[in-house]
C-alpha cells in the first residue's frame, strides 16, 4: 500500500494545476474506427460516405430542430474563458482545443458557417469554418477526447454542456460511416446478446454459481445470486463488469447478502444483464431506447415490482433520468418505490430502518475516500433531496468504515473529476489520454492519502473501478486501491449462519 | 438630409431587434428538449428553478463558482449596463417618472462601472493564454463596440455636451412617426451610430446569450424525471411509429 502520510507535502500537490499550452500535444489520439460490421449492427453505414460532408451538415441541420440544447448552446457561448480550465483531459493534456469552449468551437465553427448569416457572411470575423477533411479530423479526435462527465456545465454562465456537444458530434460522425469501434461494437453486443460483454445466459449463470459457491465458502452463508427468476420483486440490472471483473464483483456479492439480510426476492435478467447503455455515449437516442427497452421487457417477463440498479454511473445517468422517457411509464411496477433506484438508495433505506447489522472493525485496515463518479454527481439524484447523491453513498461508507476522509473540495460532489475513462473512452488504445485525464483526480487522492494516510478508493461506477485500477500504478497507489461501495458493506455486514443441527 | 438618415437607421435597427430577436427567441422556445438533462443538483420544484434562473441573471451564480476575475469584470459590466440602460429610459418617455429620476444619480457611477468591466474584460482577452486562444476577431469587436458606445456617451456626459433635449425630441418623434431635426453632434452621431449597430447585429451575435440562458435544459429544467414522464413531440411520433 502506499500510505506516505507526510502532511507537509501535501501543500504542494495541486489537483487543479494549470499547464503551459501545448497546441496539437493529443491531435494524435484517436480511438479505433468502428467496421462496416459494428456500425452497421447499430443502423449506420459501414464506412465513410462519399457525400460525407453533405450528410455531415443535413444530420446536424436534423439534430438542430430535435435538441434545444445543441441549439441554444451553439448560440449562446460568449467566450468569456470560464470552462477553460475545467476539462480534466485539458489539465492533463494541455492541448488547448481540450478546453471545453474549444471543442466546442469545433463543431461551433462548422455550424456558424452553414446555419448563421455571420457565418455565412462574415467567416473569419466570427471564426466559422467549411467542414474540410482536417476539421472532420479533428471532429473524430476531441470528440473522443471528452468524457461526457459535465464539469464544465458546472461552471458555465448558461449552463452549457460539452457532453451535448461531443454527444451530437459522435451522432454525426456515425451517420456518415464514422463511427468509434469500442461503442459501437459493445451496442451491438448488447442487441444481440444483452450485454456488454456477450456474456450469455449459460456462461452467466454458471458465473452466479461460482459465486454463490465463493460466498459460501467463505462465510457459510448460501447467500444466493438468482438469475431469470419468475415472480420475484426485485429486478436487479448491473453493469455486466459486475459478473466478472475486479473489484466490480466484489460489489456485486455486497448487493446480494444485503438482498439475502433484508430476505429480499430479487433476481438478475440474462435479456437486460446490462446496466450501461453506451447508446448515450454516441448521443443517438434510437440506440438508448432499444436498450432500455430490454429493461422493460424483462421486468414485464419476470412480473417483477421494482426495479434496482447496480452501481455504474453512466447507467445511473441513464436510468433515473432518462429511463421514464425511452421505456415508461413503468406503471406496472409498485407504485410505492421509485423507478427505477439506486442500490445505494436501496441499502441505505434498510440502514436507516436498522434492518442490516455491521461490525466495523472489519474495513479497520482501510483509510477510506470516495470518488463521486461524474455522471451520479451532475446528471442524477438518490433519495428525495437534491444532493443526496453525495450524501447517501458516504452516509453508508461512514457507517461501514471508521476511516474516512473526503478529497479537496473542489474536486468532489458537484465539483468531481472524472476518472479520465468515461464517455465510451475505456479502450486500450486510448490510455495515454486516459491516463493524463485521471491526474487530477489521482492528485487530489494523494493530497489525502498523505494528509490522512488515506490507503483506497471507493466507486460506485463500472467505468471508474476499470479505469482506475489500470491507472493507479502510474501514480503510486496499487491496483487494488479502488474498491467497491458495496464491497465494503460485503467486508463490514454481518449475516446470521443457518442454523446447523451437527 | 442627416435627421433622415438617422431617422430610416433606427426604424431599420429597431426592426431588426425586435423582429431578429423575437425569432431567436421562438426557435429557443419551439426546438424540444427531448432528454432531462438539469446539471444536478438541480431543483425539484418550478419555483426552485425559477430561483435557480433568477440566481444565473442577477448574480452569475455558475460563473462567481468559476473564476472570481471573470466573475467581478463580468458582474459589474452587466449590472453598469442596465443601470445605463434604465437611466436612458428618459429619452423616451415623457413624463420622466419618479423612479427614474431616482436613478439618475447612480448613473454617473454606472458609466465609469460599466466601461471599467468592458477593460477588465478585454483585458483577459489579451493577457490570459487561454482566452486569447479562444478569442475570435469578433468577440474583440463586441468589446470594442459597447466601449465605444460607453466612451462617447461619457464624452457627451463630462466632456462635450450635447443638447438632450433636442435629443429627446428626435426619438419622441420617432416614436410618433413626426421626425424632428437631429441636433448635429458629432459625438452624438457617434453614439447613435453605434448604438445602431449594436441593435443590428444583437440578434445574429452572441449576445442572444441574453435569451439563451432561460433556454439552457441544464438550467431550466425541474428534476422530476423519475416522479413525471418526458417525452418529446418528436420521440412519441417515434415510439408510435416503432409499435406499429
Ligand atoms: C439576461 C441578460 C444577460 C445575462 C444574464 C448576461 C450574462 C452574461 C454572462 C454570465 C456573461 C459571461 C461573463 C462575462 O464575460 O461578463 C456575459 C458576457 C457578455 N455579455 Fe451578457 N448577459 C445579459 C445581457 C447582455 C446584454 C443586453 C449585452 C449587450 C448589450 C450583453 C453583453 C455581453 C458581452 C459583450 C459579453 C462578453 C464579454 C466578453 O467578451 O468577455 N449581455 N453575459
Ligand atoms: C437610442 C439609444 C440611445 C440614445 C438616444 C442615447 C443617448 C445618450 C445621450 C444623449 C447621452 C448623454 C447623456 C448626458 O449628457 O447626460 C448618453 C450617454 C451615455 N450612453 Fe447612451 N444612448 C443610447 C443608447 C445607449 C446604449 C445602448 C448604451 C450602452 C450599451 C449607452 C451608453 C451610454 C453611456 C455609458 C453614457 C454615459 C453615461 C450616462 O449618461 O448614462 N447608450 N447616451
Amino acid at each position: 500500500m502506499y500510505i506516505k502520510n507526510d502532511p507537509s507535502e501535501a501543500t504542494q500537490i495541486d489537483p487543479l494545476e494549470m499547464p503551459a499550452l501545448c497546441p496539437g500535444a493529443m491531435e494524435g489520439s484517436n480511438p479505433w474506427v468502428a467496421s462496416p460490421d459494428h456500425q452497421a449492427s447499430c443502423g449506420f453505414p459501414g464506412e465513410l460516405v462519399d457525400n460525407w460532408q453533405e450528410k455531415a451538415i443535413e444530420k446536424m441541420g436534423e439534430l438542430l430542430t430535435k435538441y434545444r440544447s445543441l441549439k441554444v448552446y451553439l448560440d449562446s457561448c460568449v467566450k468569456c474563458g470560464a470552462c477553460t480550465d475545467k476539462c480534466h483531459y485539458f489539465l492533463g493534456t494541455g492541448d488547448p482545443k481540450n478546453m471545453p469552449v474549444a471543442r466546442q468551437d469545433l463543431l461551433r465553427k462548422v455550424y456558424r458557417r452553414h446555419f448563421t448569416l455571420a457565418g455565412k457572411w462574415f467567416p473569419k470575423l466570427v471564426g466559422a469554418e467549411d467542414l474540410t477533411k482536417e476539421v472532420l479530423d479533428d471532429w473524430y479526435s476531441y470528440f473522443h477526447q471528452c468524457s461526457q462527465c459535465r464539469r464544465c456545465s458546472v461552471f458555465c454562465p448558461y449552463g452549457i454542456d460539452t457532453a451535448e456537444i461531443s454527444m451530437a458530434g459522435r451522432e454525426i460522425l456515425d451517420h456518415i460511416g464514422k463511427g468509434q469501434k469500442y461503442c459501437n461494437e459493445i451496442i451491438g453486443k448488447v442487441h444481440t446478446i444483452g450485454n456488454n460483454l456477450g456474456l450469455n445466459k449459460n456462461a452467466l449463470r454458471s458465473t452466479l454459481e461460482g459465486l454463490e459457491e465463493d460466498i459460501e465458502d467463505d462465510i457459510g452463508v448460501p447467500v444466493k445470486l438468482p438469475l431469470d427468476k419468475k415472480g420475484a420483486d426485485i429486478l436487479l440490472v448491473t453493469p455486466s463488469a459486475d459478473f466478472f471483473a475486479e473489484p466490480h464483483v466484489d460489489g456485486l456479492i455486497g448487493y446480494a447478502k444485503v438482498f439475502h439480510a433484508a430476505g429480499a426476492n430479487w433476481t438478475i435478467s440474462s435479456y437486460a444483464s446490462e446496466a450501461a447503455n453506451f447508446g448515450m455515449f454516441i448521443g443517438s437516442y434510437e440506440n438508448m431506447r432499444e436498450i432500455s427497452l430490454r429493461i422493460r421487457q424483462a421486468a414485464l417477463d419476470l412480473g417483477v415490482k421494482r426495479i434496482v440498479f447496480g452501481e455504474c454511473g453512466h447507467a445511473w445517468r441513464v436510468a433515473y433520468s432518462f429511463l421514464n422517457t425511452l421505456a415508461g411509464p413503468f406503471d406496472f411496477l409498485d407504485p410505492r418505490y421509485p423507478v427505477p433506484q439506486h442500490i445505494c438508495e436501496y441499502t441505505w433505506d434498510l440502514i436507516q430502518e436498522g434492518k442490516l447489522n455491521f461490525d466495523k472493525s472489519k474495513n479497520d485496515h482501510i483509510k477510506l475516500t470516495f470518488h463521486d463518479s461524474c455522471n451520479v454527481a451532475r446528471a442524477t439524484r438518490m433519495g428525495d433531496k437534491p444532493g443526496g447523491q453525495f450524501e447517501i453513498p458516504r452516509a453508508i461508507l461512514r457507517t461501514v468504515c471508521n476511516y474516512y476522509y473526503d478529497m479537496p473540495e473542489d474536486t468532489i460532489k458537484e465539483a468531481t473529476f472524472c476518472c479520465g475513462g468515461g464517455g465510451g473512452l475505456l479502450t486500450d488504445e486510448l490510455m495515454d489520454l486516459r491516463k493524463k485525464g485521471s491526474s487530477p483526480r489521482m492528485k487530489a487522492l494523494q493530497t489525502v492519502n498523505q494528509e490522512h494516510g488515506v490507503t483506497h478508493m471507493a466507486a460506485i461506477c463500472a467505468i471508474c473501478k476499470t479505469q482506475f485500477a489500470k491507472v493507479m500504478p502510474n501514480f503510486g497507489f496499487e491496483r487494488d486501491s479502488i474498491l467497491s461501495v458495496h464491497q465494503l458493506v460485503s467486508n463490514a455486514i454481518i449475516l446470521e449462519a443457518p442454523q446447523d443441527d451437527e | 438630409m442627416l435627421t433622415t438618415i438617422y431617422a430610416c437607421l433606427f426604424y431599420v435597427a429597431t426592426v431588426v431587434l425586435v423582429v431578429g430577436f423575437a425569432n431567436r427567441i421562438r426557435q429557443f422556445a419551439t426546438t424540444p428538449a427531448p432528454l432531462k438533462i438539469p446539471t444536478m443538483p438541480a431543483p425539484t420544484t418550478k419555483t426552485g428553478v425559477a430561483f435557480r434562473l433568477f440566481r444565473e441573471v442577477a448574480f452569475f451564480e455558475s460563473l462567481f463558482k468559476a473564476n472570481k476575475w471573470i466573475w467581478v469584470f463580468g458582474w459589474v459590466f452587466h449590472m453598469a449596463l442596465a443601470v445605463v440602460l434604465i437611466r436612458h429610459l428618459r429619452y423616451f418617455v415623457q413624463p420622466v417618472p419618479e423612479v427614474l429620476a431616482l436613478v439618475q444619480p447612480f448613473g454617473v457611477l454606472a458609466s465609469f462601472a460599466m466601461v471599467a468591466g468592458l477593460a477588465g474584460l478585454w483585458g483577459r482577452r489579451f493577457v490570459v493564454e487561454r482566452i486569447r486562444y479562444i478569442s475570435r476577431p469578433s468577440d474583440h469587436l463586441m468589446l470594442a463596440l459597447l466601449m465605444g458606445i460607453g466612451l462617447s456617451g461619457m464624452m457627451m456626459k463630462f466632456v462635450a455636451h450635447t443638447d438632450i433635449v433636442a435629443v429627446k425630441a428626435f426619438f419622441l418623434g420617432l416614436m410618433r412617426f413626426q421626425i424632428q431635426p437631429i441636433p448635429a453632434d458629432p459625438i452624438l452621431l457617434v453614439h447613435l451610430t453605434l448604438v445602431a449597430v449594436l441593435m443590428i447585429v444583437f440578434p445574429f451575435s452572441k449576445l442572444v446569450h441574453s435569451a439563451g440562458v432561460f433556454f439552457s435544459p441544464s438550467r431550466n429544467q425541474v428534476d422530476n424525471s423519475r416522479e413525471v414522464r418526458h417525452l418529446a413531440p418528436w420521440a412519441a411520433k417515434l415510439e408510435a411509429d416503432r409499435a406499429r
